[in-house]
């Protein structure tokens, strides 16, 4: 457990250093979120009624950015192989990581979104709403793109098959993550069924993402 | 304590770096691997280390602690540093020695004996290539395990620093740890046992 913390709060700690990139992501989402309405036009209606997709598509992709870094550093530094050699068994290191690394760029994502409500002409209320979905989904996103974080250091200077791995694996997540905003925004339709799949898919993803990120690292020892 | 390697394989890409290779190192003594360049001395370390798969042969430690790996029980000082840039001195060692130990150690007091006890507070960026060996070194003070792996340890250090790691290891062997080090000059220590890899160099 020692451990455990001791690797959450060096990850948290370093992320907000200067060139941690902890607020990377949030950034992105803003720049994304923001350009939308000029690009679409002042049709009110319109933008919001396609407002929570484009929060989703803005938080899916934001969480990406700052994956393909999470081992990346680590295995250059050569503090992979000691984090390897360690009593506590890899997947709760890789667990640990992966925690730290929500905290530190998927929570900001949550918090933010109320605000950016403005822009898409959703009231501050739904937006509460459209929060809620983001802080369910987001952890599913950071656990399934941690598996393609550890695949990337394996195969060096993967970034690319990262996306192209991952990107399909956070489909149901975007669809059940838009589907569960959309109710509060754009009327009629349940909320209950698709939120429970949304807190379904993260919890579920976070058993199998360490294990599977963990079995990758192991894979790439040559 | 003994660590024992019978017929070790190492296979990286296809390619057979050593084969059929034997040695046996007990608690208090030092073997130094020799052997031209690319012969396989940091792949037995990093081998040894649990880092690397073991292709074929067997790798076993006697008398050491019941449960753990062999990669548990050693250390690993490999050519690179494992420090993070953006944190302190102390802040590095305090995370290593969080994560890789079992109890508390004065970190104060080990960043002491590798003579960087002014520097604590100093982010690890601004450090220089000696003063960031000594800092990992820093590392097999504050915790305790018994078999040191260490890839050409003397570089970047100069010579003061040289001998105070010379210090260390005897420290170590005296008690009753295990060194395993890959080198091509003197590291300071007499009465070690030579383990050539890949004929003469």
């Amino acid at each position: 457990m020692r451990a455990f913390t001791a690797l959450l709060v060096r990850d948290m700690r370093i992320a907000v250093r200067v060139g941690g990139g902890a607020l990377m992501g949030a950034l992105f989402f803003l720049i994304v979120v923001t350009m939308m309405p000029f690009a679409i036009g002042p049709d009110l209606g319109l933008l919001s009624r396609i407002g929570p997709a484009i929060l989703w598509l803005g938080a899916l992709l934001a969480s990406l950015l700052a994956l393909d870094r999470l081992f990346a550093s680590d295995h250059e530094d050569g503090s992979l192989d000691l984090l390897m050699m360690g009593r506590m068994p890899l997947e709760l290191a890789v667990a640990s990581k992966a925690i730290a690394h929500w905290l530190t760029t998927g929570l900001p994502l949550v918090v933010i979104t109320p605000v950016l409500g403005l822009m898409l002409n959703v009231e501050m209320h739904a937006m509460g709403w459209v929060s809620l979905t983001l802080l369910a989904g987001t952890p599913a996103l950071n656990f399934i793109g941690l598996i393609g974080a550890a695949l990337a250091v394996t195969l060096r200077r993967g970034g690319l098959l990262q996306a192209v791995l991952v990107l399909p694996l956070t489909v149901p997540v975007l669809i059940f993550g838009v589907a569960a905003a959309n109710p509060a925004i754009v009327g009629p339709a349940p909320f209950g069924p698709p939120f429970t799949i949304l807190c379904a898919l993260s919890m579920a993803t976070f058993v199998i993402g360490p294990i599977a990120a963990a079995a990758a690292l192991r894979a790439g020892q040559e | 304590m003994q660590l024992t390697g019978q017929g070790l394989v190492c296979r990286r890409s296809g390619r057979t770096v050593f084969s059929g290779l034997n040695f046996s190192v007990s608690g208090g003594q030092a073997m130094m691997i020799v052997g031209r360049n690319g012969a396989g001395k940091s792949s037995l370390l990093r081998m040894i280390a649990g880092l690397i798969c073991i292709s074929g042969g067997s790798l076993a430690l006697t008398g050491g602690e019941e449960e753990g790996s062999v990669a548990e029980q050693a250390h690993y000082l490999g050519h690179l540093d494992a420090l993070k840039p953006s944190l302190s001195v102390l802040e590095n060692l305090r995370f290593w020695s969080e994560y890789l130990g079992r109890r508390d150690t004065d970190l104060e007091a080990a960043l002491d004996v590798v003579d960087m006890g002014g520097l604590a507070d100093l982010p690890a960026a601004y450090l220089s290539a000696g003063q960031r060996r000594r800092l990992s070194i820093a590392r097999l003070v504050a915790v305790e395990r018994p078999l040191w792996l260490l890839d050409e340890p003397t570089s970047a250090l100069d010579v003061q620093s040289q001998d105070r790691l010379a210090d260390l290891m005897r420290k170590h062997l005296a008690g009753g740890g295990m060194i395993m080090a890959a080198t091509h000059g003197p590291i300071g220590l007499h009465d070690t046992i030579e383990l050539r890899i890949g004929g003469a160099a």
